[in-house]
């Protein structure tokens, strides 16, 4: 159950590089402050920082906080003291102006509202603390290491051995002595064991209480009075279980999330945009990903990805192509819909709504196969689309008509 | 026999009364799946679709009608009860249709299903059929041919869409198994391989995987290093961009791991043919029949 110094594959952890662009879409992420507020309610030692939207309120905390301050950007990217999002004021009025210069920034695309202002800390060494589930073991993996404070996909990438992890067991949770290999593999002070134990295991705690898919401390620091602290962290929740969580549901911020996939994910779709010229609406994940790979493979570049489910009724296929068609990159949609539970003629009447309701400028490649494709071709036949009976056809298709070539 | 399901099937329906789970029950009976009970709980002493007993729990199913595979049709948040108290009861295989489980519970159980004799595949998948034996879970009957070609998928239309044009070609299935696409599921992969591998009905075996994990690549190491019949895989996610969870919770490229690519490459390494698209897997699978 414990492997020391050795590198855990970062895949079969399935943790998200900090920097890709997750936010938004299926997985919640919360901001630092929100995190640390957990963090505390778990027994987690965090700075006593206060959250603001205003320079004035920002001074009004430094006041109450007494001495110097760290002002911290609230946004879900990663970089953010690389980008200026992060700075020391020594007095409330230079708290202010920090707060100034922070607020409305933007930081790889997204507009600072919330700033956390932390009493600063002194700072004597830096440990990176984190949960994930490790796929491949089917386990809660605890990882620590002594290179705290920057990414840890860096550290795996190259100096892996000073990654140390154990697995919690899933009826047993993190006990003390595999917390303890942790803080022995980082060669931490013995005086802080004993904390350590308990922040390992609340930080455990904290995953399985918030059914986190990424729970990390990063840094936990050892301060100038030799105590550990949480300077910053992050938590991502599995939306599937947000059903049982209103209280993190709410936290999620509109504000970080792409519109488009706001409004595709209230119509029960999954949507990914991306950069190419040729919209997908297609049935079925695996299926999407095919569809977006055979286009490429013909030459061209899907502008996302679409998975309409299973069982789509009309409405949800009309909202699919609303969506597809509010990208103005996009030069030709092709529709691929294998029906088995989705019915190929509901497919087809959503297309007509969306025809009949929106401005439609592009041209359409449509593949209607499986559960009642004659009545699908049928409702479809007035509308003048392009039609394909394989999908390397379709595709082929949407190559040449995205390039504006007659069929 | 083909595998895990066929003549010796004694299907029970958890959520038999459901929207869904009505649906589909349907289309399993008119299949001709051996379908002796469901559940639904409150609903015990109801008979559906004419001669279906109902039960109240899935130990009074399986006391009264011998059930030995259950196949699962209750909502996400109910999923995970639901397999335990088959495994409780006894099932020796459980199907799981639903999506959408969070992950915590399905840690739990798997682990708990590791101390039993239980085998669980999915959620999140579209079950499995052997043709003109049974079908247990939605993968539609109808597109299905009998032969010896065993198939084993992560996806379920990507499935329907190789099963087609194999029937189209006039090349029948033994099995096709949809393990899912969830992180943690209950059958992985390589544990399908081995049992085609065994099963005397199956000749050549197709693998669709997709980004996400090292399912894959642990099945190409036992493709390269013990399995005998011929593999033609496909890998869905080439053009994936990373960091993103395409809609299968399992189908997510983490710090440049999990990539199409290298799951081609270890299967490629490992002997099996990689089809590039879907099309071309059907083609690749004829030709080893010659």
């Amino acid at each position: 159950m414990v492997s020391r110094g050795q590198f855990c594959s970062l895949d079969s952890l399935n943790l998200a590089p900090p920097q890709s662009p997750l936010r938004g879409g299926f997985r919640l992420n919360l901001h630092e402050y929100q995190s640390k507020r957990i963090f505390a309610r778990y027994g987690i030692p965090v700075p006593s920082g206060e959250v603001a939207t205003t320079p004035s309120a920002v001074r009004d905390i430094a006041v109450r906080l007494g001495g110097a301050v760290v002002v911290k950007s609230q946004v879900l990217v990663g970089g953010r003291g690389k980008a200026g999002g992060i700075k020391l004021a020594k007095t409330p009025d230079e708290a202010e102006q920090r707060a100034d210069e922070i607020l409305g920034m933007t930081i790889k695309g997204l507009t600072v509202k919330k700033v956390l202002v932390d009493p600063a800390a002194n700072i004597l060494s830096e440990i990176y603390l984190g949960a994930v589930l490790d796929r491949a073991n089917r386990r809660v993996v605890l990882m620590a290491s002594s290179e705290g404070g920057i990414d840890i996909e860096e550290v795996a990438a190259k100096t892996p051995e000073k990654i140390v992890k154990v697995m919690a067991h899933p009826f047993l949770g993190l006990k003390p002595h595999q917390a303890r290999l942790l803080a022995d593999g980082i060669h931490l002070p013995k005086e802080l064991t004993n904390d350590f134990i308990k922040i390992a295991q609340g930080l455990y705690q904290v995953f399985v209480a918030t059914d986190a898919s990424l729970a990390e401390i990063n840094p936990l620091v050892v301060t100038g009075d030799k105590k550990l602290m949480a300077l910053d962290g992050k938590i991502a929740v599995d939306d599937n279980a947000l059903y049982r969580h209103p209280e993190l549901a709410e936290m999620q911020d509109p504000d970080e999330e792409d519109a488009s996939e706001r409004e595709a994910h209230r119509y029960g779709l999954s949507y990914i945009q991306l950069e190419g010229e040729i919209g997908c609406m297609v049935n079925g994940a695996g299926l999407a990903m095919a569809t977006m790979d055979i286009v490429k493979l013909y030459g061209g570049d899907p502008a996302n990805f679409l998975d309409i489910g299973g069982g789509a009724q009309s409405d949800k296929v009309a909202a699919a192509l609303r969506i597809i068609l509010g990208d103005s990159r996009v030069k030709a949609v092709l529709i691929n819909i294998f029906g088995g539970i989705t019915r190929c003629d509901e497919v087809a009447r959503g297309v007509l709504e969306a025809i009949g309701t929106l401005e439609v400028r592009v041209p359409f490649v449509v593949r209607l196969v499986g559960t009642n494709e004659e009545e699908g071709r049928l409702i479809l036949a007035e509308a003048n689309l392009i039609t394909a009976t394989s999908l390397a056809d379709a595709a082929q298709k949407a190559v040449a008509a995205a390039k504006g070539e007659q069929p | 026999m083909s595998i895990l399901v066929g003549k010796q099937t004694r299907l029970v329906v958890q959520g038999i009364t459901g929207r869904e789970g009505a649906f589909h029950t349907r289309q399993m009976i008119d299949y001709g799946t051996p379908l002796v009970a469901g559940v639904t709980p409150g609903k015990g002493g109801e008979t559906a679709f004419g001669t279906v007993p109902v039960f109240d729990t899935v130990s009074n199913a399986v006391s009264a009608t011998g059930a030995n595979t259950s196949v699962i049709f209750v909502p996400a948040r109910f999923a995970a009860d639901a397999i335990l108290e088959a495994a409780d009861a006894g099932i020796e295989l459980v199907v799981c249709i639903t999506e959408g489980i969070p992950v915590m519970d399905m840690v739990q159980v798997r682990a708990y299903l590791d101390t039993t004799h239980t085998r669980l595949i999915g959620p999140n998948c579209p079950g499995l059929i052997t043709p003109g034996e049974a079908k247990v879970g939605i993968i539609p009957g109808h597109i299905m041919s009998k032969g010896n070609v065993g198939l084993v998928s992560r996806s379920g239309t990507l499935t329907y869409e190789v099963v087609y044009a194999l029937t189209a070609r006039g090349i029948g299935q033994s099995t096709a198994v949809g393990i899912g696409g969830d992180p943690i599921n209950g059958t992985s992969f390589l544990e399908v391989l081995q049992m085609f591998e065994q099963d005397p009905n199956t000749e050549q075996v197709i693998l669709i995987g997709e980004i996400g994990g090292t399912d894959e690549q642990k099945a190409a190491h036992y493709i390269g290093s013990q399995m005998t019949k011929p593999v033609t895989g496909f890998i869905a996610g080439q053009t994936a961009p990373p960091g993103r969870r395409m809609g299968h919770a399992g189908a997510i490229i983490s710090g440049g791991e999990g990539t199409a690519a290298e799951k081609i490459a270890a299967l490629t390494q490992a002997g099996a043919q990689v089809a590039r698209h879907p099309d071309e897997i059907a083609a690749l699978v004829a030709q080893n029949l010659r």
